[in-house]
């Protein structure tokens, strides 16, 4: 392998990472505040997708309009999804509010194929977007940058929230103890609310990149990003925001460069991504950077 | 109030076994969800229109019973069954896919009822089995018709290979590719692996790119298969994409763009750019455009209509609609005309032997440009 193809891989890697970390962290807020894991997470992504398909090419509308449309729609589903299905189910044990997102996440691919049809459609990518950048002999897609570079921005932003405001403050208390928190006067239900706000919108701006990135959306397209970013958050320590971006990206470059390094080995990308993944949780059973429990928000 | 409704449940459950006597109910194991339903859709129509031109055989109406197996092998054994026990069809046809058909072909060969695959072409999909017939050719001849198109039509001598490894289809057909183009003298200078549902090709794509082959085959379905090379254009790959059956659909150009300007494919022989066109693709290509204005049908549709084609006959020269009758009608079946070229099966095969078609994306559309002789 040459520096070219290696730099060509590096990049690939980190457009991919910071796909995964994006998806993870809409599951590690979540599980960090109500220690539950969210599957319904991975078909919100979905709808976000959706949403920008219909925005740009059904009704043609301007591009970055369908962008903010698409995730006020999927942020709007993610709060209806915590009302109906989990909010009723807060003081039941964990396992139904479990059992809940399954049924969620069932719900709202099988409501995708009926109300888009199971075939899969072609996205629009803006061609600005897609043009290549040739930097000696590896190629730069504006896209392919723009990901990473949203993605940390947005990572930054969010750990300022959690850190920084109010609301952010009231999250990461939650994550101690709901009922003292409750009594300090906090609106609990509210909190938890914009907790799945923020990690919808994300998971709407994640589907979208993922669709401009592989132009095709279908209802199951969720499950495998959402099933690797899952992976992801525990790689990274679950509950940690800058635990589930590194996460992302280790699992990105794992899955590229053992196909970089071993060829003949690619069919069993997802097996190294899963023995390092094994051998990581043996040795740190918090993951990456789980380590502290009263860090988790 | 117990008995009452008891007596409706009997008068009623009375009712639908004796009007099932006037209908042959035909099941499909339809795949119109998920990867695959860009060629299973296409297989629907075309079996839907094909019971709207033969309506009725022995004077009985043909009901088509679809159930989705939402492109899904696990799906297609469930559909199978339920086909079978709830719905007592007399034959099966479809799913779209080899896997698939292997998992649907296998309660079928189990249960008595013969099936008809549509569009799998792996040799496994019939090898052994008493009750699993097909309407297309194999992937063996498949594998050396696109090896000897891209070794001595275009003189490539050095291919690479993607394939995905949890597909039946794709890792049979990826073979046979390989073990022909080699045998004709080129070398394979790539031979990488992904798995269904990966999106992300590009450390593949760099790979093979960086090992500069004149060509490379992808044994992909089409949904895949249209992303490999949009990711394999913004790469800046510069060798010629080629492909199999499962890569005819006519939405290819809106799906790839201008990354699949001059994307080859094998596929059955049929196509609605063709220029010289037997007796009953003709009649199908007609009625298709009555039937459904505007749409584009393809070899998939022509496979679809061609599988029912089949079974209908088979019911006619069995003279009942049982299904062991009908199994063995088929295989004593002899140059039946259908869309895609003349049908045989025997007690030894029943594989049909039929032309194989080249077609070419030109100027952002499909054309069929060369037929290839068993």
């Amino acid at each position: 392998m040459n520096l070219n193809m290696f730099v060509q891989h590096f990049i690939n890697a980190l457009g991919l990472g910071s796909l995964y970390g994006l998806i993870a962290i809409g599951y590690t807020m979540v599980y960090g505040i109500l220690r539950l894991i969210n599957f319904a997470h991975g078909d919100i992504f979905m709808l976000g997708a959706y949403f920008v398909f219909f925005a740009t090419i059904q009704f043609k509308l301007p591009w970055e309009f369908g962008v903010s449309l698409a995730i006020a729609g999927a942020t709007l589903c993610g709060l209806l999804v915590d009302r109906i299905a989990y909010r009723p189910l807060r003081s039941a044990p964990r396992i139904s509010a479990l059992i809940s997102a399954i049924g969620v996440s069932f719900f709202l691919e099988n409501l995708a194929i009926v109300m888009f049809t199971g075939m899969p459609r072609a996205v629009l990518q803006p061609p600005w977007l897609m043009k290549p950048i040739l930097v000696g002999d590896v190629r730069l897609i504006p896209l392919g940058l723009m990901v990473p570079t949203i993605s940390f921005v947005l990572v930054s932003g969010l750990l300022w929230i959690v850190y920084r405001t109010r609301p952010g403050l009231a999250m990461r208390s939650i994550s101690h103890d709901i009922e003292t928190t409750r009594l300090m006067g906090v609106s609990v239900d509210r909190i938890i609310a914009l907790t799945f706000a923020l990690g919808s919108a994300l998971a709407a701006l994640a589907g979208i990149m993922w669709a401009l990135r592989y132009p095709r959306v279908e209802p199951f397209m969720g499950i495998f990003p959402g099933f690797k970013a899952f992976i992801a958050a525990v790689f990274g320590g679950i509950g940690s925001i800058p635990g589930a971006m590194v996460g992302g990206l280790a699992l990105g470059f794992v899955e590229i460069m053992s196909v970089a390094f071993f060829p003949n080995l690619s069919g069993y990308k997802d097996a190294f991504a899963f023995v390092l993944l094994i051998v990581i949780l043996l040795i740190r059973p918090t993951g990456l950077m789980g380590e502290k429990m009263e860090e988790k928000i | 109030m117990k008995k009452f409704l008891l007596a409706v449940c009997v008068v009623l459950l009375a009712a639908g076994v004796s009007f099932g006597a006037d209908v042959i109910r035909i099941g499909v194991v339809a795949t119109v969800t998920g990867q695959n339903a860009f060629g299973g859709q296409l297989e629907l129509e075309g079996m839907q229109l094909a019971n709207k031109i033969y309506p009725e055989a022995l004077g009985k109406k043909i009901e088509l019973v679809v159930v989705d197996n939402k492109s899904d092998k696990v799906e297609s054994a469930t559909a199978a069954s339920r086909l079978i026990e709830n719905d007592k069809v007399a034959a099966l046809i479809g799913p779209y896919g080899s896997g698939p058909t292997m998992a649907a072909g296998e309660v079928a060969e189990v249960a008595g009822i013969p099936l008809m695959g549509t569009a799998c072409t792996n040799p496994l999909v019939t090898e052994g089995k008493k009750y699993i017939f097909r309407a297309c050719f194999i992937d063996p001849f498949q594998g050396e018709a696109a090896a000897n198109y891209a070794y001595k039509n275009l003189g490539y001598k050095k291919a690479a290979v993607l394939t995905d490894v949890a597909s039946d289809y794709a890792v049979g057909l990826a073979s046979f590719f390989k073990a022909n183009f080699a045998k004709l003298g080129g070398a394979i200078v790539a031979d990488l692996k992904y798995q269904s549902g990966d999106t992300d090709f590009t450390s593949q794509l760099t790979e093979i790119i960086g090992k500069e082959p004149d060509v490379l085959f992808i044994p992909a379905y089409f949904a895949e298969g249209a992303i490999i090379m949009k990711q394999g254009f913004e790469l800046g790959a510069k060798f010629r994409f080629m492909g199999g059956d499962a890569m005819d659909n006519p939405e290819i150009v809106t799906l790839g763009g201008e990354a699949v300007e001059g994307f080859l494919h094998t596929t059955f022989a049929y196509d609605p750019t063709m220029p010289e066109m037997n007796a009953e693709a003709k009649a199908f290509t007609e009625a298709w455009k009555q039937e459904y204005p505007g749409k584009e049908s393809n070899a998939n549709a022509a496979m679809g209509y061609d599988s029912y084609v089949l079974l209908y006959q088979a019911i006619l020269s069995a003279g009942k609609a049982e299904p062991q009758a009908i199994r063995d009608a088929l295989e004593n079946m002899k140059n039946v005309a259908t869309v895609t070229g003349l049908t045989s099966f025997s007690a030894e095969s029943h594989d049909p032997v039929k032309d194989a078609g080249i077609v070419e994306i030109k100027d952002g559309k499909k054309s069929y440009i060369y037929t290839i002789n068993p």
